[in-house]
């Protein structure tokens, strides 16, 4: 079990939190927290990723600052959450990309959308600022660009699946044949509807200020959604080139067209929304040691959508190639910080809530559980 | 402190539930209100800061409760409690107003929470608030706020001026402020170790504060000074035992000892004081702070075995754990010889039976000087946990009289014309000894809502 001083402040606050239990109606953090007598790391992991710092324990909390118990459950749960997408990032010694997330992640993107420039001015040499005859293929061909990002697709696949796996290992789940479904169900329904959003009665979260809200919960969904139906829109359009022999460019009333206005918009109204909540929010129960994974996340989300459709338009003007080259760069440092920046969230608290699931319904805690120390 | 105006309709001193509830309904019925907090804006709202829901009377479900809880079985768990100290005329009032408390909450945006099957198992006579007190605090402020009330912090009133029993005006600090009528609801005394040392003598020093350090009675001397009438006594609170490392002030809920049935409790002495399998918590939780308060240097130890782990609310300092009884007298500070002898003796006299903690048990012990009459277990499956105790003082009740208006009496029979009084300040008119979960927050509730409707029918002379 790992002990640093985020563990040790995040079982502090658990201690406390759990003899006073006050919040136990907001979410499944406190819920969680009431199985248990002592908090290891294994459990403090488990429940860092259960917390959404919605912020309203922390606004409701007698034992806030400036009360001398220093109670600060947000930002002790996102700060540890900080450290532990390090630990169980793969291979491991990438996980010290979390330590300054916003940093490498910046400079990532400078450095591959620099390449793409490159890369599309040498492969189109003087017809860079042209319009194309079959649009961005004109750029950078379909095998190319398939290619690329097949491979770096593979790579990312791997790393998300191997952090993953070390995950689920630490919260104590059986292999994923041996589930209870049900409960698995109950989470992932949970995960989808940000049930912990809700503050616990429906009224929304305390977020960005005191006053509850649901503007989160909904700029939250328009990410997410607008996320998948961007993702569907890529793939429908493989399974259109591959499957029917229907290369790009689609017309704006085909599957991939449709899928990918609607996403982008979404993409657009989501992390904007939440940037601009965030730029709004209390910063107490936020953390301090983000490093600004969230916010570079976001942006490369809007970006990568904004520029999408972008391209859209211009795509038979001569600014293809500049926009192309912008948009497959976002495109592509999104990509690489997938297991490595704040897109793994969904992954460990989709995890941890239906581990949650299984704790309430059995009344008994899973992650945790020391096996050697037995009690009478 | 500069305030917006120098005449108000209705001045409210006291920012809890209860001066809060006072201030929205005159604000509510068209009168100008200005609230006064003591505390900062960060501790600000009392001891409702700590408080987790009130008591409502209610026939058939109600809200976020669960069956009847009626005015028959109400009044007898007030009668337990107090031993008669009430007056029954407010007492029943309170009661039958407190059906409307939640709806007026959940209608000004206070959350309450959901029956979880939840740790308290207080579903059907009790109504929590989402999150605790402070939930409740921070969206009445956000309504009153909406309202037009003029909330002030760190605004104490250090005197004020009352001619006949007739409110003028009163004093924070340099600035003078005057209004047509005036709530009380600044709260009782316990952070006051002075006061406290008038009624219990020099032991009050090793009192632990468990609410808010800025309930120090300086309005209630006031008006007591001003001819106001007494009610209470001023060794009358709400006094449990709590863990001996607990904050001097502020220390809320958390500090709670919760095992003290499961083990033994000796003094400094390492003697058995009294009977720890006398009944349930909380009628347990709410005599053991005058127990402990009795005892030399005001301090006593529970003592449990390995059984016991688990199986109680976990308390929120470690225990000091040791593996031979001789050993943890040692580690806290108690003669070793003479808690082996207490041990021993004990574990001699706990008498077979089957132990069940959910209910009265009658296992107990034979022939000591202080026998256990429930849940009484040998304590022999090392390692032992020691917890110390303190008192830990929640609320006092030395209070104003009031009338069923919230009217506030006069020592000469007479009622104040213009001065009304809500929550601690006078909840010994209904609760004059002894404690129920939640009725604090009741009679803060139903009187803040009387004092603010008639402090503003008086204001705007309807």
């Amino acid at each position: 079990m790992r002990s640093t001083d985020k563990t040790t402040e995040a079982a502090r606050v658990m201690t406390i939190c759990n003899a006073c239990r006050y919040c136990e109606g907001h979410c499944a953090v406190f819920q969680a927290m009431e199985l248990r007598l002592e908090f290891n790391s294994d459990t403090l992991d488990y429940l860092a990723n259960l917390c959404h710092n919605c912020g309203a324990c922390y606004h409701n909390c007698q034992y806030a600052p400036p009360h001398e118990f220093q109670l600060n459950v947000p930002a002790a749960m996102a700060e540890l959450r900080q450290e532990n997408y390090g630990v169980y990032a793969w291979p491991g010694f990438m996980g010290r990309l979390f330590a300054n997330n916003g940093l490498w992640v910046s400079l990532l993107s400078v450095i591959v959308i620099t390449l793409f420039f490159g890369a599309s001015a040498i492969l189109t040499g003087a017809d860079f600022f042209a319009a194309h005859e079959n649009a961005f293929y004109g750029v950078i061909s379909h095998n190319v660009l398939a290619t690329l990002f097949g491979i770096v697709g593979g790579f990312v696949l791997l790393a998300l699946v191997g952090s993953v796996v070390k995950f689920w290992r630490t919260m104590n789940l059986p292999s994923p044949l041996m589930l209870d479904y049900p409960r698995v169900m109950q989470g992932i329904k949970d995960a989808l509807s940000l049930k912990y959003l809700d503050g616990g009665n429906g009224q929304g979260c305390s977020y960005p200020g005191e006053t509850p809200s649901m503007a989160r919960r909904w700029f939250h969904q328009m990410t997410f959604w607008g996320f998948m139906l961007c993702f569907a829109a890529t793939s429908s359009a493989t399974i259109l080139h591959y499957g029917f022999d229907l290369p790009a460019p689609y017309g704006y009333l085909s599957l991939p067209k449709l899928f990918g206005i609607l996403g982008g918009i979404g993409l657009i109204v989501g992390p904007a929304g939440l940037l601009m909540l965030k730029a709004k929010a209390d910063a107490a129960p936020k953390g301090k040691t983000n490093k600004g994974m969230d916010v570079s996340f976001l942006v490369l989300l809007f970006l990568t959508s904004f520029t999408g459709l972008c391209l859209m338009v211009v795509r038979d003007t001569h600014y293809v190639g500049m926009m192309l080259s912008l948009h497959l760069g976002v495109v592509m440092t999104l990509f690489l910080s997938m297991p490595y920046g704040k897109f793994i969230h969904g992954f460990y608290r989709l995890i941890a809530l239906i581990v949650f699931a299984v704790e309430k319904n059995d009344h008994k805690q899973v992650v945790g559980v020391c096996q050697s120390k037995k009690t009478i | 402190m500069k305030t917006r105006f120098d005449h108000y309709d209705v001045l409210v001193a006291g920012g809890g539930q209860a001066g809060l509830i006072a201030a929205i309904v005159a604000a509510e019925k068209g009168a100008r209100v200005c609230l006064l907090e003591g505390a900062p804006r960060t501790h600000r709202g009392g001891n409702t800061r700590h408080t987790r829901n009130l008591r409502p009377m209610h026939i058939g479900p109600l809200s976020v409760l669960s069956g009847t809880y009626d005015e028959a079985e109400y009044w007898d768990d007030l009668m337990r409690v107090t031993k008669g100290k009430t007056n029954e005329t407010l007492a029943r009032m309170t009661l039958r107003n407190s059906t409307e408390a939640v709806a007026w909450l959940e209608q000004r945006g206070v959350q309450f929470q959901p029956p979880l099957g939840g740790t308290l198992h207080l579903g059907r006579t009790n109504a929590f608030f989402m999150g605790g007190g402070k939930q409740l605090l921070n969206a009445l402020y956000r309504h009153a706020e909406k309202l037009g009330v003029e909330v002030h912090y760190d605004a104490m009133v250090s005197s004020v001026d009352i001619a006949d029993g007739e409110f003028k005006s009163l004093q924070v600090g340099e600035h003078t402020i005057s209004a047509k009528a005036f709530v009380a609801a600044a709260g009782g005394f316990e952070a006051n170790i002075e006061w406290l040392k008038e009624a219990w003598g020099d032991i009050a020093e090793n009192f632990l504060i468990r609410g808010t350090p800025y309930n120090r009675g300086d309005l209630l001397r006031i008006l007591l000074d001003a001819g106001a009438q007494q009610i209470g006594e001023p060794n009358q609170c709400h006094a449990v035992a709590i863990d001996g490392r607990a904050p001097k002030f502020d220390g809320g809920i958390c500090t709670r000892v919760d095992c003290v049935s499961l083990g033994i409790v000796v003094n400094k002495n390492a003697e058995r004081f009294y009977d720890e399998g006398e009944d349930f918590w909380p009628k347990r939780y709410a005599i053991w702070g005058r127990l402990v308060a009795d005892q030399p240097d005001q301090v006593a130890h529970v003592i449990i075995d390995q059984k016991a782990r688990g199986a109680f609310m976990p308390p929120v300092f470690p225990p000091v754990v040791a593996n031979t009884i001789g050993e943890l007298a040692e580690k806290i500070g108690l003669d070793p010889a003479t808690l082996e002898k207490t041990v021993n003796d004990y574990n001699a006299s706990v008498q077979p039976g089957q132990f069940d903690h959910t209910e009265l048990d009658g296992v107990h012990t034979n022939g000591l000087a202080v026998n256990k009459t429930n849940w009484a277990r040998t304590l022999d499956h090392p390692p032992y946990s020691a917890y110390s105790l303190r008192p830990g003082i929640t609320f006092t009740y030395l209070g104003v009289e009031v009338s069923e208006k919230a009217q506030m009496q006069m020592a000469n029979g007479t009622e104040s014309s213009n001065i009304f009084a809500a929550g601690e300040i006078m909840a010994g008119n209904v609760l004059g000894q002894g404690y129920l979960a939640g009725i604090g927050m009741t009679i803060g509730n139903v009187f803040g809502r009387i004092a603010g409707s008639e402090a503003a029918d008086y204001a705007l002379n309807r």
